[in-house]
């Protein structure tokens, strides 16, 4: 109980650290637009593949459990739309970039920790937390909406392929039914989400990154609780939020 | 000037350094030596603020060092140059975005004077058309060089190398003792290197201070560190057996 309060307090003193005043703005921008393509970029590919397999496969599924003649055809479009927007395209989604941008961000500031490059910022006296992550947070609470909504489109695209493809669902009823009983507000619901879990992957990985001691073994450890962790809270907070957010 | 006094750091209960006090001078290169676990590491990133030490003073010039606040430790901090063990140049920079990056962060100089200034400093430590290499793709020595010439860009007040030459071939490794030794003089900075070279220590050694299980046994100059009456200096000195043989005859 007490390692974990140190813990917590370690956390946000990291953060307090992170959010202070930068050195020079210019340098900052600069590594910011370095980890838009780094994080984001790169994990348009992962998430469109991903989202138009899940599409698809939610499709068919739920045509598949539904095949009952007092159900009518285009509330599988509807099915799908909404599984998408309301837990894939956050939740899920969120799980795999933990998985993908969280190891890669621990075990990079890890990497630079062992090798003594965070002290080499220091000694310069940079604000290495702030050097290093603040352009992290900023890239992934900018971006990763962004991939959510590469994803809402995809996955529902991949829904609609594989339902008119297979003729599971002809293609006029997905479209109808995608459309049918539209809330916007899912899309806000999903966009806040993501914001919140794109905070959480990039802090505690960076947070698992940042205090590492010892050698490789040590960032490969700390790659991976990076991981779980943040896919933990991912899940908790989804509970909270979904209550908070819907209710 | 850098002025210990009473230093001591532990670590989870285990005391590394015990009541160390020590002057180290402007324009003279101070040398610290010892065996291999001695903690000349731990004693250098004390003196330098990257650990935190249970007790003591850490003065520059007229500042306690240690008891400053992080943005007036960064002021400190930006006339301080620092060599580490392992080298430490950020792997994601090549070369020349290393030597740039303490411009880049903390001077207001032209771009045709900071690349002026990092192509000096290159040649300084004689690395030439490797500018846009990346540290993987330099030798050990290779990269000592660049990061000494990263921790002078900024032309520093105090200098710190960890272990400069170590790894290097016989004829780098006085090279870069003459360029530390040198840059000192032209500067006149305070530098502290840590070393286990008696090359080095013969050398450069206007000040040494001689560590053993984290506890200063001796200080002297190079003149006197070959005849001192401290047992575990001259361990140290006479480790291999030729000078053990040369030290018996003398006596
Ligand atoms: N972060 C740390 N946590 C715990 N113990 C440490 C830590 N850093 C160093 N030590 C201990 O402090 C002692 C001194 O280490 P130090 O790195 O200063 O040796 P050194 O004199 O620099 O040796 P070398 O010449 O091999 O570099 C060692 O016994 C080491 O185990
Ligand atoms: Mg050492």
């Amino acid at each position: 109980m007490i390692k974990f309060l140190t813990l917590f307090g370690q956390y946000f003193l990291m953060l307090k650290k992170v959010f202070s005043k930068p050195e020079k703005a210019s340098i900052y921008y600069k590594q910011t637009l370095k980890e838009f393509v780094n994080l984001g970029l790169t994990s348009v590919g992962i998430i469109t593949v991903i989202s138009f397999f899940m599409g698809a496969v939610i499709t068919l599924q739920t045509a598949y459990n539904t095949e009952n003649p007092i159900y009518p055809k285009y509330l599988v479009g509807l099915g799908c739309r909404d599984s998408i927007l309301l837990e894939f395209s956050s939740t899920i989604a969120a799980l795999i970039l933990a998985g993908k941008v969280g190891s890669s961000i621990s075990s990079e500031i890890g990497t630079m920790r062992i090798t003594e490059q965070i002290d080499a910022l220091e000694i310069m006296g940079v604000n290495s937390a702030s050097y290093l992550i603040l352009p992290k947070l900023i890239a992934t609470l900018f971006f990763n909406p962004i991939l959510t909504l590469i994803s809402i489109v995809i996955g529902i695209v991949g829904g609609w392929i594989a339902g008119s493809v297979t003729g599971v669902v002809p293609s006029e009823d997905f479209i109808y039914g995608i459309q049918y009983a539209f809330i916007p507000y899912y899309v806000v619901y999903a966009l806040i989400k993501t914001v919140f879990f794109a905070f959480i992957i990039t802090s505690v990985s960076a947070f698992e990154g940042y205090y590492v001691e010892g050698g490789s073994l040590e960032v490969g450890r700390a790659s991976t609780k990076a991981v779980v962790y943040s896919s933990v809270l991912i899940l908790l907070f989804n509970v909270i939020l979904t209550q908070l957010l819907l209710s | 000037m850098i002025n210990i006094k009473n230093l001591y750091k532990s670590f989870n209960g285990k005391c590394v350094l015990n009541d160390i006090s020590v002057t180290f001078e402007t324009g003279k290169t101070n040398l610290i030596i010892g065996r291999s676990g001695s903690g000349k590491t731990v004693l250098l990133k004390s003196i330098v603020g990257l650990h935190e030490i249970d007790e003591g003073e850490i003065w520059y010039e007229n500042t306690l060092f240690n008891k400053l606040e992080f943005t007036d430790k960064k002021k400190i901090r930006s006339e301080m140059g620092m060599l580490f063990q392992g080298s430490a140049l950020f792997d994601s920079l090549t070369v020349e975005q290393n030597v740039r990056f303490p411009l880049d962060m903390f001077s207001d100089i032209s771009i045709e004077e900071k690349n002026e200034r990092v192509n000096f400093c290159l040649k300084r430590v004689d690395i030439v058309n490797s500018n846009n290499l990346y540290p993987s793709e330099l030798s050990g020595g290779m990269k000592k060089r660049v990061a000494i010439a990263r921790a002078i860009s900024l032309n520093p007040k105090y200098l710190f190398c960890d272990e400069p030459n170590s790894g290097l071939d016989p004829i780098t490794a006085i090279m870069i003792d003459a360029l530390i030794k040198e840059l000192t003089e032209e500067y006149s900075m305070t530098t502290i290197v840590n070393t286990h070279d008696m090359n080095s220590v013969m050398e450069i050694g206007e000040k040494i201070v001689f560590i053993s299980d984290g506890e200063k046994c001796w200080e002297g100059s190079k003149n006197d560190v070959l005849n001192s009456d401290c047992e575990s200096l001259n361990d140290f000195i006479f480790a291999n057996s030729l000078a053990k043989k040369l030290r018996q005859t003398k006596k």
